[in-house]
C-alpha cells in the first residue's frame, strides 16, 4: 500500500487535503457552495479543450477556472451570485461538450478527469500541485483579516475600507487556483466534496475560525487517508469514499451539535428549576 | 415557395422530414417551457444550486437504474425526490445554510454515481454510459418517451400554477406569507417536488447541462424585464423554446457545415444562446438603470 506509485497517491492527496481544508473553510463561511461546484465541475471543459489543442491539462484547468471565476464575479450582483454562477458553469460544461465532441479522447480518460485518478498521479504532477496548492494558501493567509471580515459582516467591511467586490474576485480566483492544482489528481467532482464536507463538520464543533481550520485540514486528511485506503483494498473508485466520508463526517457535526444543544437546554432547565426551588 | 426557396440556406435538406428533428422540437419545446415556468421561482427563490444540483443527482439514479436494468427516467425520479426530501429534512432557512446542504446531499451523490459508473462500465464494458448519462442527447430519444415527459411535465407545471399565489407571496416575503396564513414550508415543499419533476424530466430527456440552462437562464432573463411573475413565466418559457429550436436548428445544419462533417453538440448551440440572451438583456437593463439612478441623483442634488 505504500511502495512506488502508491508514494504518490499519498503525497498528492495529503497536498490537496491540506489546501482543501483551509479554501474550503472560508468557502463554507460565504456560502460559496455552488461557486466550489462550478468552477471545478466547469474547468473540467478546459482540460477537454487542452488536450484538444495539445497543451499541458492543468494550463486548460487553469485557465477555465479562472474565467469562470470573472464571469461569476462580473455577472453577479452583490451578494446574490446564484444565477450568475449558474450560467457559468452551463456555459463552461457547453463548450466541454462541444470540444469532447471534436476530439477523440476515450470515455475512460473522461471518467478519470470527473471522478479522479489519485492512484494514477505521476511524479511529475505532483509540483505543480505542491506548487499552485501553496500559492492558493499564501493568498488565504494574506487576506486573511479581511477576507474574514467580508465573509462575516459585509457591512462593517465596508465601513472599515475593506473592498468587499474585491474580496469576493479574489476568493473566486482563490477557488479556480486550487480547482487546477486538485482536479488532475482527485477529480472534478470530488474537489468540491472535501471543499464543502470537512470545514462544515469542523464549524460545528467550534466556533473560533483558526481552530476551525485546523480542524478542518485534520478532518480533510482523514477523509482522503480513509478513502485512498479503502480504495486500494476493496479496488473501488475513490470519489465513492470521499464523497460517502465527507457526508458522514458533516452529518456527525450536525448530531454533535444537536446533542449539545440538548445538553445545555436541559442543563439551563436544571439551572432555572434550581433556582425556583431556592 | 418563395420563402421557402429563401429559407433554403438556414434549414438544411432533410430538416422537417427526419423523426429524430421532430421528437428534438417536440421534446425540447415541452421541457423548454416546463422549464421556464417551474424556472421563474427557482430564481426568484434563490434556489438555483438545488436546481442545477438535482440535474447532477438525477445522474446518480440515472446510472443506478442502468446498473440495474431499469428505464433511466424512473431512477432519475426516484433520486430527485429522494435528494429534494433529505435537502428539505437538513435544510436550513436561510440562503447559506441552504446551500451548504444542497452541497453536502450533491457530494454524497456524486460519490454515489462514481461508484454506480464504476460498476456500469465493469460490468457491462460499455464504456459509453458515463458519457450518455452525464450528457445526454436530445437527438436519441426513442418516440415513446414522448407522452411519459409530456404527462411528467404537466403534473409539475400543474404544481406551480395550482399554489401560484401563495408561491408568489411566500417566494417574496416568507414573513408576510406567514402572518397571512400561507402555509410556507408546504408551499416550499410542494414546489421543491415540482421541481425535482421538472429537472429530472429535462436532464434525462436533454441531459443535465440543458436541464440547468434552460431551469435558470430564460427565467433569470425574463426576470430582469419585468418584476411581474405571470409575465416573467410566459416570456421565460417563450425564450427557452426559442434558444431549444434554433439550437436544434443549427445543431443539424452543423453536419453541413465545413471542414469537417460531424455536427456540433446541440447542448453546446441552446447553452451559448442562453448565455447570450442573459448578458445582453443585463447589460443594456443595467446600463439603462444606471443612467435612472444617475439621472435621479442629478435631481436630488
Amino acid at each position: 500500500m505504500f511502495s512506488g506509485f502508491m508514494i504518490n497517491a499519498w503525497e498528492a492527496a495529503t497536498i490537496v487535503a491540506v489546501v482543501a481544508g483551509i479554501v474550503g473553510f472560508f468557502t463554507v463561511l460565504r456560502g460559496s457552495a455552488f461557486a466550489a461546484h462550478a468552477l471545478p465541475n466547469g474547468a473540467f471543459a478546459g482540460a477537454a479543450g487542452a488536450s484538444l489543442l495539445g497543451v499541458n491539462v492543468i494550463v486548460g484547468l487553469g485557465v477555465f477556472a479562472l474565467l469562470g471565476a470573472l464571469t461569476i464575479a462580473g455577472l453577479g450582483r452583490r451578494a446574490r451570485h446564484d444565477v450568475a454562477t449558474a450560467l457559468a458553469i452551463v456555459m463552461m460544461l457547453g463548450l466541454g461538450s462541444l470540444f469532447l465532441s471534436m476530439t477523440t479522447e476515450y470515455a475512460p480518460q473522461i471518467y478519470s478527469l470527473l471522478f479522479g485518478e489519485v492512484l494514477g498521479v505521476s511524479t511529475g504532477e505532483l509540483l505543480p500541485t505542491a506548487v499552485i496548492g501553496a500559492l492558493c494558501v499564501a493568498v488565504i493567509f494574506v487576506l486573511y483579516r479581511p477576507l474574514m471580515l467580508s465573509s462575516v459582516m459585509p457591512d462593517a467591511a465596508e465601513a472599515r475600507g475593506v473592498k468587499v467586490k474585491q474580496m469576493d474576485l479574489a476568493f473566486l480566483i482563490v477557488i479556480a487556483l486550487a480547482t487546477a492544482a486538485a482536479v488532475p489528481v482527485v477529480g472534478s467532482l470530488l474537489i468540491f466534496s472535501l471543499l464543502i464536507g470537512p470545514p462544515a463538520a469542523a464549524r460545528s464543533f467550534t466556533d473560533k475560525p483558526l481552530h476551525a481550520m485546523g480542524l478542518s485540514v485534520a478532518v480533510a486528511l482523514a477523509t482522503v487517508w480513509t478513502a485512498i485506503a479503502l480504495s486500494y483494498l476493496s479496488n473501488l473508485p475513490i470519489g465513492f469514499f470521499v464523497g460517502t466520508i465527507s457526508a458522514c463526517s458533516y452529518a456527525a457535526g450536525r448530531g454533535w451539535m444537536a446533542w449539545r444543544r440538548a445538553r445545555t437546554s436541559s442543563s439551563g432547565s436544571a439551572v432555572v428549576t434550581n433556582l425556583v426551588q431556592t | 415557395m418563395t420563402a421557402l426557396s429563401l429559407l433554403a440556406p438556414v434549414f438544411e435538406p432533410g430538416f422537417f422530414s427526419s423523426p429524430p428533428v421532430d421528437i428534438a422540437l417536440i421534446v425540447g419545446g415541452v421541457v423548454a417551457v416546463v422549464s421556464g415556468v417551474v424556472g421563474t421561482f427557482t430564481v426568484m427563490r434563490g434556489q438555483s444550486f438545488a436546481g442545477h444540483a438535482l440535474a447532477d443527482i438525477g445522474t446518480t439514479g440515472g446510472s443506478g437504474a442502468f446498473l440495474v436494468g431499469a428505464s433511466p427516467l424512473y431512477g432519475f425520479v426516484v433520486m430527485n425526490v429522494i435528494a429534494a426530501g433529505v435537502m428539505e429534512l437538513i435544510g436550513i432557512r436561510r440562503p447559506r445554510g441552504r446551500d451548504l446542504a444542497t452541497g453536502i446531499v450533491l457530494g454524497a451523490a456524486l460519490g454515489l454515481a462514481a461508484l454506480f459508473l464504476y460498476l456500469d462500465t465493469t460490468t457491462s464494458s460499455t464504456t459509453g454510459a458515463t458519457i450518455n448519462v452525464l450528457f445526454g442527447s436530445i437527438f436519441t430519444l426513442a418516440s415513446s418517451m414522448v407522452p411519459v415527459i409530456a404527462i411528467l411535465g404537466a403534473l409539475a407545471v400543474g404544481t406551480v400554477l395550482l399554489c401560484f399565489r401563495p408561491l408568489v407571496l411566500s417566494s417574496l416575503s416568507p414573513d408576510l406569507a406567514a402572518t397571512r396564513g400561507v402555509p410556507v414550508r408546504l408551499v416550499g415543499m410542494a414546489y421543491f417536488t415540482a421541481l425535482s419533476l421538472a429537472v429530472s424530466l429535462s436532464a434525462v430527456a436533454i441531459g443535465a447541462i440543458l436541464s440547468t440552462a434552460l431551469l435558470i437562464g430564460p427565467a433569470a432573463t425574463a426576470l430582469r424585464l419585468t418584476k411581474r411573475t405571470g409575465t416573467a413565466m410566459v416570456i421565460a418559457a417563450t425564450l427557452g423554446v426559442v434558444a431549444t429550436w434554433t439550437g436544434v436548428l443549427l445543431a443539424y445544419d452543423s453536419y453541413y457545415w465545413q471542414p469537417s462533417h460531424h455536427g456540433w453538440p446541440v447542448s453546446f448551440f441552446v447553452v451559448a444562446l442562453v448565455f447570450v440572451f442573459y448578458v445582453v438583456v443585463e447589460l443594456s437593463v443595467g446600463r439603462r438603470s444606471n443612467r435612472r439612478r444617475s439621472v435621479a441623483g442629478a435631481g436630488t442634488a
